[in-house]
């Protein structure tokens, strides 16, 4: 599959390994941000040392930045920036500018997340599916995250034998 | 008329002085407490501290009721979801989007934002008007450069009319990256003669954009 990611934050990051491990085609884009905050830290940081995708970095609403990060040939494209409109505009325009087939948002605001839903952008809200979890691990109802932790966990098994970049 | 103002910048703070006095309702969504609290100081209690990316907010301040909602935030993508927000669960009749990327104003009518104002589209009409004897217009910063992008169109007897590119002695470093003749694109080279009413696609270090302006307007 070739896959588009626009935000490589941790989400992001962990997921463009996920992908690329199991062989598919990422691209990744982060925007270069003015806010001091985020400006002194190393672009793209949370990609794992053995990712083969490529790497852009831009604004991942803007055509250009995201034709170059090659959507026309996207089969999928995830927005996981840390704005919710943003993402949502992301998506947006991957769906019906670009008629990309599979197209994820993350919405963490649950009411935005329906409203879009509605619309046909496929949404997900890291609120209320983190909360449900914590819910059901609170109540013992082990049933609703087993599948889910047992996965992660095996993930972050993987990613604390992570081999270190060399610089 | 009821309008709804989706952010309290300069922009915001402005129109909706214009409004008030124009004798229009007005209610201001926005989401610093500080900024809400001295626009509240100037201009009455028409300011509501809300995001305006939430329904709720937008709920609240009556976009249910309101003839217009006006987004004028720095950020496009938050316009652009406010913008859809208020048609999808207020119906609210009309949607305005400031755009401060020009390239966006595209992107947002394909997604169902049929009115946008353009800041920089505004101002660069501006300048073409001030410049009666052609349009000479820097079009935008090539992103993380000291260059930009300028088009310029050849006058009726300005001085690069039925001249070669060689001869326009454009500065070090500024290079014509083609022309649009007749509505066409072609190349250009040194060779490549000028001709009226071609618009010159410049690419030019930012420092040397006074110079490029005198050899293409003398």
């Amino acid at each position: 599959m070739n896959v588009v990611i626009v935000g490589c934050g941790r989400v992001g990051g962990f997921l463009a390994g996920l992908l690329d491990s199991e062989g598919h085609h990422v691209s990744v884009i982060d925007i270069a941000s003015t806010s001091p905050a985020r400006a002194e830290r190393a672009w793209f940081q949370h990609l794992p040392a053995s990712f083969k995708g490529e790497t852009i970095l831009g604004d991942g609403t803007d055509l250009d930045v995201l034709r170059q990060a090659g959507i026309e040939r996207a089969d999928a494209v995830l927005a996981l920036t840390e704005g919710d409109n943003r993402n949502l505009m992301a998506a947006q325009i991957a769906h019906k500018i670009f008629a990309v087939k599979r197209v994820i948002a993350k919405v963490n605001d649950p009411v935005r997340a329906q409203t879009y839903r509605q619309m046909g952008i496929n949404t997900f809200s890291r609120t209320t599916i983190l909360g449900t979890l914590l819910l059901a691990l609170l109540m013992e109802d082990r049933e609703v995250g087993e599948v889910l932790l047992r996965k992660s966990l095996a993930h972050e098994e993987e990613l604390a034998h992570e081999p270190v970049k060399a610089r | 008329m009821y309008f709804v103002v989706a952010g309290a910048g300069e922009v915001g703070l402005h129109l909706s002085q214009a409004l008030l006095e124009a004798g229009h309702e007005v209610t201001i969504l926005e989401a610093d407490r500080r900024r809400a609290n001295y626009v509240q100081e100037r201009l009455g209690s028409i300011v509501m501290n809300a995001a305006a990316d939430e329904g709720r907010a937008q709920m609240e301040a009556g976009c249910n009721r309101a003839d217009a909602l006006i987004a004028v935030t720095g950020d496009d993508a938050k316009n652009l979801v406010i913008c859809q927000l208020a048609k999808l669960n207020c119906h609210t009749p009309r949607v305005i989007a400031r755009v401060n990327n020009p390239k966006n104003e595209i992107v947002f009518k394909t997604l169902g934002i049929d009115e946008t104002i353009s800041s920089t589209r505004v101002l660069m009409g501006v300048i073409e008007q001030e410049l009666p004897t052609g349009g000479f217009m820097p079009l935008m910063p090539l992103a993380g450069t000291p260059n930009e992008l300028i088009e310029a169109e050849i006058a009726p007897g300005s001085p690069p009319a039925g001249k070669t590119i060689a001869a326009l002695r454009l500065p070090t470093g500024a290079l014509v990256g083609g022309i649009v003749r007749k509505g066409k694109l072609m190349a250009a080279d040194d060779e490549t003669t000028l001709e009226v009413g071609d618009r010159v696609i410049v690419l030019s270090p930012e420092v040397s954009e006074s110079e490029v302006r005198k050899a293409l307007f003398g």
